[in-house]
């Protein structure tokens, strides 16, 4: 089955895929690929200013920029895979109704341009926990598992999305705006300790509330305001929730991309 | 399941389209369909109507089919891009994916990043692309171009492009739409010759069209499609006959009568059969008939471009001649314009109305203009200037 999927012809055309986006995304702009830094830079400088200097959300969080700058990166991950998902079926609608190829394939690239800027973004963030003096432990390790529960997290989604986009334009618009509820009740710019208590529990039940506070543990702080699920809850059953969601989303998100796809090229 | 011999079988095949009145990409229109019970607010269109058919290895087969006989659906169907309603599909030996050329060329990338784009399509990674790319690029004879952006290109450049990456994908199978549509006729020339190697190591193609030239140079075997139904298969004569008249019914041509039996041929100046010639050259048609057509008392004969013009008309009885057997010739010099035409004949008795037999798709040819350029028009007539 592993192997069937990644085939040399699947291989060979997910990475002809994922080139041509890179090639395409950056085409016409002078400093080119600079901007897949440049772009997190800036904005991250622009809420820096905000949120640690001007609001103080930090609440006396220590390496307050590096747990805003992890925050910050990865949810732009998040909303770049889903975003970038979304209309991807659509838009390679002159390939489906073309040629036979495997439609994950499509969002499986679209999901691999965004781990690129992820990675390109957590480069970043090395450089500025350099700069703020950050104690690395050994809970760094941990890391790559939180990522990848976001991964699974966006790439249910993601399949969720891409295959009802075929059929009802609106989940783009809706998508938009769940997006944005999504970035404030998500703890990104602001430290969880100015929440009332019982809703800190709600919010953790979030994946992605969940996941970014536990990377922000690992990574940059163990300091006890770094509010995270296990100590929301004090270790009860409570705190696999979030993990059951993503469960749910990621066999929702295939059942559903599955029973669609033999249809896309006929319903775009 | 498939034999030895066969490339493709199509067993009861039908297609079902389901076309919402009006087109449901909204959830408030969904959700208000829910609310009025589930009442269905689409149509079925039926596009493929239990289709069975097989097509041989080693076949040049055509499907051709009026605009909306349901022949591209078919060939979708054929490429595993849409799946049958009900019916099924059994192919000996691996299909090409595409039907079109150049499906996912990106005009903001060059000529050399669209090979590998394309090639990876096909299922080719990039060391596989890298030993075919001079090989691609040479075929396509647009060597200096490579490394310009593909909406640089003309269309010719590009078809020759897609076409020589579409011919090297490792398929037993190749299935094409509306392909021979495209290019000059030095890269038809090309194609033609690039499909005899496909013949000649067995490889089948299936090809779709409307042209009925094509269908009739090249196919080994043809079928019609029309309204999801199988109407013919077989000889491409017959299917491309059988088109004309399906196309003729439609435009209400009254009382031809084709599945002629009237044999034409043309001869030129050399005694041989040919079907180009030059402007003021001389062709000499050769009508013949079956012994069994009694009671000819005229023939008519005429010279029609293939735009619909009637260039020249002509028949026997005015002109005196009699009929001695089953056959007759006429030499006709042909002071026309450069351009396509073809011959109709039709046998008469002794009234003018009495038609015995009529062919109105007789051989095409072709006139070619000369070099020189001094002379326009539809017809070379006669001219001195003084």
């Amino acid at each position: 089955m592993f192997s069937r999927i990644f085939s040399k012809q699947n291989r060979a055309l997910l990475s002809e895929l994922v080139r041509t986006d890179f090639k395409l995304r950056y085409q016409g702009s002078v400093l080119g690929y600079a901007w897949s830094l440049l772009r997190p830079l800036m904005l991250f400088g622009i809420l820096y200013v905000i949120f640690a200097l001007v609001i103080k959300s930090g609440d006396g969080i220590p390496h307050f920029p590096v747990y805003l700058l992890l925050g910050i990166v990865l949810w732009t991950f998040f909303t770049d895979m889903t975003t970038q998902s979304l209309g991807s079926i659509v838009g390679r609608g002159d390939l489906i109704r073309k040629i036979r190829i495997p439609r994950w394939i499509i969002i499986f690239s679209s999901s691999i341009s965004a781990l690129i800027n992820l990675g390109l973004n957590l480069v970043v963030v090395i450089v500025v926990m350099v700069i703020n003096h950050v104690a690395i432990t050994g809970n760094i390790f941990l890391l790559p598992l939180i990522l990848l529960e976001i991964y699974l997290f966006a790439l249910g989604i993601s399949l969720f999305l891409s295959a009802a986009f075929v059929k009802f334009r609106d989940i783009g618009y809706i998508w938009e705006v769940i997006l944005q509820l999504g970035f404030y009740l998500t703890p990104i710019l602001y430290s969880m300790t100015i929440i009332p208590e019982k809703y800190q529990k709600l919010q953790l039940l979030n994946p992605m509330a969940q996941a970014m506070q536990d990377a922000r543990y690992t990574v940059v702080s163990q300091h006890p305001k770094v509010i995270t699920i296990a100590r929301a809850f004090d270790g009860g059953w409570y705190t696999v929730i979030p993990f059951v969601l993503v469960g749910i989303a990621l066999v929702g998100g295939l059942v559903y991309f599955k029973s669609q796809a033999d249809s896309f090229a006929e319903n775009i | 399941m498939v034999d030895d011999n066969t490339a493709i079988r199509v067993e009861h095949v039908s297609k079902t389209f389901k076309l919402p009145h009006e087109r449901q990409s909204s959830i408030k229109g969904a959700l208000i369909n829910t609310f009025k019970g589930g009442k269905r607010t689409y149509e079925k269109q039926q596009v493929l109507n239990d289709i069975s058919f097989e097509v041989k290895k080693g076949e040049f087969f055509g499907i051709v089919g009026r605009n909306g006989s349901g022949k591209s659906t078919l060939l979708k169907i054929l490429a595993g891009i849409y799946s049958p309603t009900k019916g099924a599909i059994h192919t000996s030996g691996k299909l090409t994916p595409f039907i079109e050329l150049g499906v996912g060329f990106n005009m903001e990338l060059t000529g050399r990043e669209n090979v590998y784009l394309n090639g990876a399509l096909l299922g080719f990674n990039r060391t596989e692309m890298d030993a075919m790319y001079d090989d691609i690029v040479s075929f396509a004879e647009i060597e200096r171009f490579m490394d310009q952006k593909l909406k640089n290109y003309s269309s010719g450049m590009q078809v020759r492009l897609a076409f020589s990456i579409a011919i090297r994908a490792q398929s037993d199978i190749l299935i094409l739409d509306e392909v021979l549509a495209v290019g000059d006729e030095a890269f038809q020339q090309k194609c033609i010759d690039v499909f005899e190697q496909y013949k000649a190591s067995n490889r089948t193609v299936v090809l779709v069209t409307h042209d009925m030239e094509q269908v009739r140079r090249f196919c080994s075997r043809a079928m019609l499609i029309n309204n999801g139904d199988v109407l013919a298969i077989g000889d491409p004569n017959n299917v491309a006959r059988k088109y004309s008249e399906l196309n003729i019914q439609k435009l209400n041509t009254a009382d031809s009568v084709d599945n002629s039996a009237i044999d034409i041929r043309l001869i030129n100046d050399q005694g041989k059969t040919s079907h180009t010639y030059g402007v003021n050259e001389t062709v000499t048609i050769q009508l013949s008939w079956p012994l069994d057509l009694k009671g000819v008392k005229n023939i008519g004969l005429g010279v029609m471009k293939n735009s619909g013009e009637l260039m020249f008309g002509v028949n026997t009885i005015g002109k005196g001649v009699q009929l001695k057997d089953n056959q007759l010739s006429s030499s006709i010099k042909l002071d026309l314009g450069p351009g396509k035409y073809h011959i109709i004949a039709g046998l008469f008795g002794d009234s003018r109305n009495a038609t015995i037999d009529f062919r109105e798709n007789g051989p095409e040819f072709i006139v070619k203009g000369n070099d020189k350029n001094d002379e326009e028009g539809l017809v070379r007539l006669k001219n001195e200037w003084h």
